[in-house]
């Protein structure tokens, strides 16, 4: 099977889809990519290289370029997916989230409800999340938790380029408004991925690997520092159980629980802030649901609770490193009833 | 070196293994052995299988422990006569580990790359392995599987004969378009792939539904096909576990699946998760279930099978063997019993509908011992 990057398998979804369905339209900064230069329409696919090929196959009326308006392209899309098409939004950066997010969360998010029911809003917004690049506090953060708690937004961050196509046509086939949250620094890597459309269901984690002695619980980029810990602590007799939840929301609640009943330890790893985050929500739900199966306190991996740092030492130090996550699984582990 | 001094190396099972790990020698250094005696348990992230001694011999040397982790093609253990001297097996695992092993892995995944043909405008994938003299064996699988399924049958048949396994349409690496997914339909697929890869003349294996499609095309072209071998078949008789094909249709999420795939064993403990993944990714491909539910209805409207083919195996020319797992759950072990007296029945016990992977060994000698049987009678 052919190995494609991250950005190649949601290049591809999005022109499948897009051949599939005429009603599917881009729209976002820069997407059409170059558009402002001379004799160079399609030059780059965007700030991010997802969207490179649509404009030169699909055409202006469906891969829209916008002005720098985070509110207009949020208020296109949510208007443009409740009254029949699939917009498919761009989110440059998800730090911008704030200035468009009454479109997302108070409009897009309650259609339906609101509707009774008679709406739908098939909307998608891709976004970039992420630290590690030195692009500062405001292009570094990972607010998946905050679109997590939003009842009615669904919530997408996968980890591969597998996961990634087979996630992102299933956002755009949903009848929900998703954001779909790419790590900025995992568009290169490289997965297995069939080249035929495929749909991988909400709310089904995957498991990275099995083992009996911890449950590990990561998402997006930290899966494979999780893996990494995991490599490292198997030489030392560890087995860990890895686990992806790949949707936020829905969560996949019944996967974690069981692991953590057969192996009574549990670390969630979380690059984003720990206050209210993924990694709270998570230990909360084992706490309430399992806790008669623990052996030991549950343990998460986070950012410290600040802004990412500039300086590259510590946005080193704030982002949770693969030894971290070991150290912390072999206290849990090591954890004495 | 003495020419009776053989290794006994990592296997290759399916088409994405690697490496696998020794669970277990079941038998001892300097332990005699008979052909075909279990000598090891190896784990693959898939399955856990026996490896079978390919000949008599003695196990002089244990190279590679329980619990190692070794690449295909990497020393297990060395067989030789009594008499070798221990200086000679020394020999042996010195020079054995002078191969390159980079080379001649990459050789080997070259080798055992499906590849694409076109038949009516579908496009159907296969794999061919090994080469011989004699008619060359074509497996067809069953519903809802694909070439992996003769993961441990085919490279065992392919070091004496050319041996060719097939992804029915909606099925595998093949086009997902069935037409009405009916017997007509995959059946010419069949057809039309015998005559595409130019095999005049087959000893046809066919599992569950493949069986059906096999006994098929040996019904309507008798003089391509040498021999039949039906494992677990289907057209035999009415009953069939609907729960497995409703359920398998149906099954989206990992805990579905797993449970469905566990009636096809004897030992649902053999479904692994890396297993149950396989099944999953190629259910999502789009397509997949429409196709699926086309063949379902096809074949098994109403909980039924609706293709009755006992007369017309019972009219078969050539020779014809059934094996069948005692303990199957999918399709009734009764099917076979109901046709013993005229036809060569093969019964294992402990193996469910998947006798093929559950006694893998057995029905690679059932197979290869009927095929040989036949050549020497009709001198193919």
């Amino acid at each position: 099977m052919p190995q494609k990057s991250i950005r190649q398998a949601l290049n591809e979804a999005l022109a499948q889809e897009m051949r599939r369905d005429p009603t599917i339209v881009v729209i976002g900064e820069d997407v059409a990519g170059g558009a402002a230069t001379e004799g160079q329409r399609d030059a780059y696919g965007g700030v991010l290289g997802v969207t490179k090929g649509l404009f030169a196959e699909f055409g202006e009326a469906r891969v829209i370029d916008t002005p720098i308006t985070e509110s207009a392209i949020m208020g296109a899309a949510a208007g443009a997916a409740v009254t029949g098409l699939r917009p498919v939004a761009e989110l440059m950066f998800s730090d911008f989230f704030g200035v468009c997010f009454d479109q997302i969360f108070n409009q897009a998010a309650k259609f339906r409800y609101m509707f009774g029911g008679k709406a739908k809003t098939p909307l998608v917004i891709r976004t970039m999340i992420g630290a590690g690049r030195s692009a500062a506090a405001q292009h570094s953060q990972s607010p998946y938790h905050i679109f997590t708690s939003v009842p009615g937004l669904k919530c997408v961050v996968p980890s591969n380029a597998y996961d990634a196509k087979g996630l992102l046509i299933q956002a755009i086939r949903d009848d929900d408004p998703v954001i779909f949250c790419e790590h900025k620094l995992m568009y290169d890597l490289r997965a297995e991925v069939p080249d035929e459309p495929y749909t991988i269901p909400f709310g089904e984690a995957n498991i990275v690997r099995d083992g009996d002695d911890v449950t590990v619980v990561a998402l997006s980029r930290m899966v494979h520092y999780a893996n990494e810990a995991a490599d490292t602590l198997a030489k030392e007799g560890i087995e860990c159980e890895l686990i992806d939840p790949r949707t936020t929301s829905p969560l996949d609640e019944d996967t974690i629980l069981e692991s953590v009943e057969r192996t009574g330890r549990l670390v969630v790893v979380d690059e984003a802030t720990p206050r209210c985050s993924i990694a709270t929500d998570i230990a909360a739900l084992v706490a309430d649901k399992a806790f008669a199966a623990l052996k030991a306190p549950v343990r998460r991996v986070t950012a410290p609770h600040t802004p990412v740092p500039f300086a590259p030492v510590l946005e080193k130090l704030y982002i949770p490193s693969p030894e971290r996550i070991a150290a912390k699984i072999r206290e849990v582990h090591g954890y004495a009833e | 070196m003495s020419a009776a001094v053989t290794a006994i190396t990592m296997p290759k099972w399916g088409l994405t293994m690697t490496e696998g790990t020794v669970v277990g020698w079941l038998k001892q250094q300097g332990q005699r052995f008979a052909e075909g005696e279990e000598i090891l348990e190896i784990e693959t992230p898939k399955i856990t299988n026996v490896v079978e001694a390919p000949s008599a011999g003695t196990l002089r040397r244990i190279v590679a422990q329980a619990g190692a982790t070794l690449p295909i093609g990497a020393l297990l253990a060395v067989v030789a006569p009594d008499e070798v001297p221990e200086a000679e097996i020394d020999a042996f695992v010195a020079g054995f580990a002078v191969v390159e092993p980079s080379t001649s892995e990459e050789a080997q995944a070259e080798g055992v790359k499906p590849r694409d043909i076109e038949v009516a405008g579908r496009r159907l994938r296969y794999l061919d392995l090994g080469e011989g003299d004699g008619a060359p064996v074509l497996l067809v699988h069953g519903f809802g599987a694909d070439v992996n399924t003769w993961m441990f049958t085919q490279p065992a048949l392919a070091t004496r004969r050319r041996t060719v396994a097939l992804d029915l349409p909606g099925h595998g690496g093949s086009a997902k378009d069935v037409g009405a997914g009916d017997a007509e339909n995959l059946t010419d697929a069949v057809e039309g792939a015998l005559e595409t890869l130019d095999m005049k003349r087959v000893h046809l294996v066919g599992h569950s539904m493949g069986g059906a499609i096999a006994a098929l095309v040996a019904s309507r072209r008798p003089e391509r096909v040498a021999s039949l071998t039906l494992i677990a078949s289907a057209g035999l008789g009415p009953e069939i576990n609907t729960s497995f094909i409703d359920g398998f249709v149906g099954a989206s999420r990992r805990r579905e699946a797993t449970e469905v795939l566990g009636l096809l064993m004897h030992d649902p403990a053999l479904v692994s998760r890396a297993m149950v993944e396989d099944v999953l990714r190629y259910k999502r491909l789009d397509g997949v279930s429409s196709a699926l539910a086309k063949i379902a209805e096809a074949w098994f409207a109403g909980g039924r099978q609706s293709l009755d083919l006992r007369g017309r195996i019972a009219a078969l020319v050539m020779p014809v063997q059934l094996v069948w797992g005692r303990e199957d759950r999918i399709i009734p072990v009764a099917h076979a019993e109901a046709v013993a007296n005229h036809l060569p029945v093969r019964i294992l016990d402990a193996a469910g509908h998947l006798p093929h992977m559950e006694k893998a060994g057995e029905v690679v000698r059932l197979i290869d011992q009927f095929i040989g049987s036949v050549s020497e009678r009709v001198g193919t």
